[in-house]
């Protein structure tokens, strides 16, 4: 039993960082432009199915690197003809466009890659056992995790360090003064946009790997990361790993006693977040609330 | 008077599946019907939940649902009127499924309903069917109250229940792999339902459970549920899990090994599933409820042939079968009695037996008269990581075993029919 | 015609007049009575959201919730409590609207983009517990084995169970019930202090509005709206499924009513009418209809963001 637990904290603890790599672009493109990406898992889903197109081309190391880029560009696109036009707006209206896209994004995975399920082939040593002893962490399991650390080290840093990531960060605190600054406002929520949608291609990819592909994949892994932004705290990139990592575990632990709750467990710590501390763990009071 | 045209008659919506077409071409299509005679079409309403999970098999449905009407409109047509399929989408919702069924009943005035993949949308569509009075063939719900204790007078099915999967399977497995069987169940009714029937045939084998894992619908990862089947040390581990479910926990055995250790097997598999897995996760024994690669199967060849042409040169799947015999059946029984009267036909179909064209399979294959279920054959076999012949030859089929061999008897199934006066 | 949407009188007859003859003339081009029903009860789901979205500003974006509820506890009051459709109405909307006084309670404080994200969220718990709970709710299968009751009205018996051209009279009667009282509310001095907190909050904080109170009630008395709309959403299918409290469906209600024009008291119906026909024709005509379905939401946004009413005022004035 004690086994069975440190294993699903472990588990908990890979899925958590899945989460997080998801959540965290959400969470940029929410925090500088405040709008909340439905499409979201729409991108996530395109990057996934790019890179089984680019596979035999570039093989599955350059279909890693060049489908969320090709995601990215995508997003840009978007963000320049569609989304531009609504900051500023009552989030209303980004809420109801991104969720038209959403809709639109898996009738076009439909249309283009067919409504069966496709596999994603991985590299054979990826898919196998770290140790018969602990047979069910696969190399790609923690393949995953260190993608994803990598990522968001590397995120973090770009925010600290670069010119850029410190006007994004500056950005998310006062969008006015940073403009009167004379930062280029709209190329940053640009730049800032195709960085959190690499994100969701890069997800993409590695859920094709774990899960296969599906063209309703995408809406199912888009909760939790809302649940994660609100239980870390809207405008908290720290928050927002916490976040992810801790429903990861919640509902981890909470497969081993209850499997059926394991969805509902997320809810409700986010409910009991909430409750002690309404703006989410490590939320910024007054922001966005 | 209309002008007498000559060419196949497709009904309008039956462009719906040709998904190559761009939309806004379909949406300015006009309405297309070029009746041979020029009467009116005889109207077959097909609800199938084309977009969302299940997209894939009822797509397929729908291809040799339109296949059958093609072939009987270039045959002349049903009761010598041109043959129309109307088909809609309940993507998936049983408001959508039942809105779209009071549609084709009330406003497009079809003379047959078929449809759903979804047990639950099927059966709220047997509803609406009963209360107009039309014949409706379940094409793809395996749900045991179908044809069980919800069963009507008006509601055939074509696919199996999970009962005769169970049945089906449960002697051999017994024998091939040994006394001790670990269940990985989804939690909902139709996962309980066979879990239940397979554990009653355990106990009348005399074997043991050595526990059941319950794993809520759409769980993607089982490695919780998988080390505790390991740990209970079973001589087979035994999978219900369906669609991506079952990809995804047949994924993770192989990644784990565990599939070294201790045989994989289950009930109803399908190809759809198969050609989403990678070939190393092909693996296990199952039963196919049709499969396309059979020796010596009168026009079974032409069958293939014809889905080829229209699935991209890929082989029929069971659920094109499904959709195919739907519609035949309906074809068959109508020109017997000729008439299209529901109560009629409905008694006509009550051990209604299927021609080889339209069976393909061995085996006498009839819809059995005390609850409306189709008596088809079980295809048990093993899955292959490659096909041998064609990529699609993914099962290796090794025994046949009739319908009628595998279902429990009527008495058992809970079905009483009440006939309108 | 005023912002709050006091509606000429000849619209007014105008809306009942087709709303009334709804199953004589809706089969001549091209529809069917069901979809009437459909409609109407979309549009009082449209409307209830409305209540909040557009009267008191509300951003609420998971009200379908509150809707499944309606119906699950409709569906459930009639397989286990009792044969009776009225009751069993009651019943559902009691459950919705007492479940979403609770949880308003503790969103009240939240504004904007964060309100919508926890209502998004909270509504999934429901749609998790209808999606899980087999026991209760059939789970994915759905609730079934209930079905509409014939009315006994006194001495008249009534057969909304077999007769659909009836149940689209009973849908009616029930619509034009609640849309009554929800204009009666907004007119009430409450309903001006909604319209009041949504042009300015502040200063309706000033003028010593407890603001957090009304909107809570506000976010309770929409509830009780929509859960009665599942209700009857219930009935048009005998049926309660779990896509019913689905976010997907919510942002469905939200489209409505911008669509229509958030900003009057009819818009939501008009935009309930124009996509539940959309979607039922184009869902016909090709399998790419979701494709469709996202435009229309593009389109909303870009060029209509003040719904098919808000041009026609502007036309209006111009």
């Amino acid at each position: 039993m004690i086994q069975l637990l440190l294993f699903n904290v472990t588990n908990g603890l890979i899925i958590g960082a899945f989460y997080v790599l998801m959540a965290l672009g959400l969470s940029l493109i929410l925090n500088l432009s405040g709008v909340i990406n439905f499409a979201h898992g729409g991108f996530l889903v395109l990057g996934g199915y790019l890179a089984y197109t680019l596979t035999p081309f570039l093989g599955y190391w350059g279909a890693l690197i060049v489908a969320p880029l090709l995601t990215a560009v995508l997003g840009v696109v978007i963000e320049q003809v569609l989304i531009r036009r609504l900051y500023g707006r009552d989030p209303l209206y980004s809420l109801l466009m991104t969720f038209g896209l959403a809709f639109i994004f898996e009738d076009a995975t439909r249309y283009v890659w067919g409504a069966q399920g496709l596999p994603v082939t991985i590299p054979a040593f990826l898919g196998r056992p770290v140790s018969p002893s602990l047979f069910f962490i696969t190399y790609y399991r923690l393949f995953m995790v260190v993608v994803a650390a990598v990522a968001v080290t590397l995120l973090f840093l770009l925010l600290r360090y670069s010119r850029v990531g410190v006007r994004i960060r500056a950005g998310t605190l006062d969008l006015e003064t940073v403009s009167t600054l004379g930062v280029n406002v709209g190329g940053l929520r640009a730049l800032n946009f195709a960085l959190g949608i690499f994100l969701a291609g890069l997800s993409g990819v590695l859920a094709g790997g774990q899960l296969g592909l599906d063209p309703t994949m995408g809406s199912g892994l888009l909760m939790p990361s809302f649940i994660a932004i609100i239980v870390g705290g809207v405008g908290s990139l720290p928050g927002t790993l916490v976040g992810g990592l801790l429903i990861g575990i919640a509902s981890g632990v909470t497969a081993v006693f209850f499997p059926s709750a394991s969805e509902a467990v997320m809810y409700v710590l986010m409910a009991l977040v909430l409750l002690a501390r309404p703006r989410g763990l490590m939320g910024e009071e007054g922001l966005m609330t | 008077m209309e002008v007498p045209r000559i060419g196949a008659v497709i009904g309008r919506r039956a462009v719906i599946r040709t998904v190559a077409t761009a939309g806004l071409a379909q949406l300015a299509a006009p309405f297309i019907l070029r009746g041979a005679r020029g009467d009116t079409p005889l109207r077959i309403g097909m609800i199938d939940p084309l977009t969302g999970a299940y997209a894939a098999p009822a797509r397929n449905e729908v291809m040799g649902a339109e296949l059958a009407v093609s072939r009987l409109n270039a045959a002349g047509g049903m009761l010598g009127r041109p043959v129309e399929l109307l088909v809609e989408d309940s993507a998936n919702d049983v408001g959508t499924g039942v809105q779209k069924a009071r549609k084709l009943v009330e406003r497009d005035h079809v003379d047959f309903l078929i449809g759903d993949v979804n047990s639950a949308v099927a059966q709220a569509i047997a509803q609406v069917a009963m209360e107009n009075k039309i014949l409706h063939i379940v094409s793809g719900g395996h749900t045991d109250t179908i044809t069980g204790k919800d069963c009507k007078w008006n509601v055939y099915r074509v696919c199996n229940t999970t009962r005769m999967e169970s049945n089906a399977v449960s002697d051999i497995l017994f024998k091939k792999y040994g006394k001790k069987w670990h269940f990985i169940t989804p939690d909902y009714t139709f996962g309980h339902t066979l879990q239940a029937a397979l554990e009653a045939n355990l106990k009348r084998l005399g074997g043991i459970e050595t526990g059941a894992e319950l794993t809520p619908l759409g769980t993607t990862d089982f490695s919780a549920y998988l080390i505790k089947a390991r740990a209970a040390n079973p001589d087979v581990i035994i999978l219900l899990v369906q669609g991506q479910d079952m990809v995804n926990c047949l994924k993770q055995i192989v990644q784990f090994g565990i599939d070294k250790e201790v045989p994989i097997a289950g009930t109803q598999q399908e190809l759809e599933s198969l050609e989403g897995l990678p070939s190393e996760a092909r693996i296990g024994s199952w039963m196919f409820e049709w499969y396309w690669n059979q020796p010596n199967v009168p026009h079974l060849a032409e069958f293939i042939a014809d889905i080829r042409k229209v699935n991209k040169g890929r082989v029929p799947t069971a659920r094109h079968w499904f959709g195919f015999a739907s519609v035949m059946t309906m074809a068959l029984v109508a020109a017997q009695e000729k008439t299209t009267d529901a109560v009629k036909l409905a008694h006509a179909l009550s051990d209604f037996e299927l021609p080889p064209e339209v069976k393909l399979q061995p085996n006498k294959v009839y819809y059995r008269a005390g609850d409306h279920q189709l008596m088809l054959s079980a295809f048990i076999g093993e899955a292959r990581a490659h096909g041998k012949d064609d990529p699609d030859d993914l099962f290796a089929v090794q025994q046949v075993v009739a319908g009628d061999a595998v279902a429990p008897p009527v008495a058992d199934t809970g079905c009483v029919l009440h006939w309108p006066a | 015609m005023k912002e709050s949407g006091r509606t000429h009188p000849a619209v007014l007859v105008a809306i009942w007049v087709l709303l009334l003859l709804a199953p004589y003339w809706l089969g001549l081009v091209g529809g069917y009575t069901a979809l009437g029903a459909r409609v109407l009860v979309l549009g009082l789901a449209a409307m209830s959201l409305n209540f909040l979205l557009g009267f008191t500003g509300v951003l609420s974006f998971g009200h379908a919730a509150w809707f499944g509820l309606g119906a699950y506890g409709t569906g459930l009051a009639l397989k286990w409590v009792a044969a009776s459709t009225p009751l069993a109405l009651l019943l559902g909307t009691l459950l919705g609207g007492a479940l979403g006084a609770v949880l308003g309670a503790m969103l009240v404080r939240r504004r904007g983009i964060y309100f919508a994200m926890v209502t998004i969220a909270y509504g999934q718990v429901f749609y998790y517990i209808a999606y899980r709970w087999n026991a209760l709710t059939g789970g994915d299968d759905g609730l079934r084995g209930f079905s509409r009751q014939p009315l006994e009205i006194g001495p008249w018996h009534i057969d909304i169970a077999a007769n659909g051209v009836a149940f689209y009279y009973f849908v009616l009667a029930c619509f034009a019930a609640a849309v009554a009282l929800m204009a009666l509310l907004l007119r009430s001095p409450f309903g001006h202090s909604l319209l009041a907190i949504r042009e300015n909050e502040r200063r309706a904080r000033f003028l010593g509005i407890p603001v957090e109170f009304h909107i809570w009630i506000a976010f309770a008395l929409s509830c009780v709206f929509i859960s009665f709309a599942g209700g009857l959403y219930a009935l048009l299918n005998n049926f309660a499924d779990p896509n019913n409290l689905h976010y997907s469906l919510s942002g469905d209600l939200v489209i409505m009513a911008v669509l229509g024009g958030m900003r009057r008291f009819w818009g939501p119906l008009l935009g309930a009418a124009v996509f539940v026909v959309l979607q039922d024709y184009v869902s016909s005509l090709t399998t790419n209809w979701m494709s469709f379905i996202g435009l229309l939401f593009v389109a909303v946004v870009l060029f209509f963001p003040r719904g098919l009413l808000g041009i026609a005022r502007r036309r209006s004035l111009a």
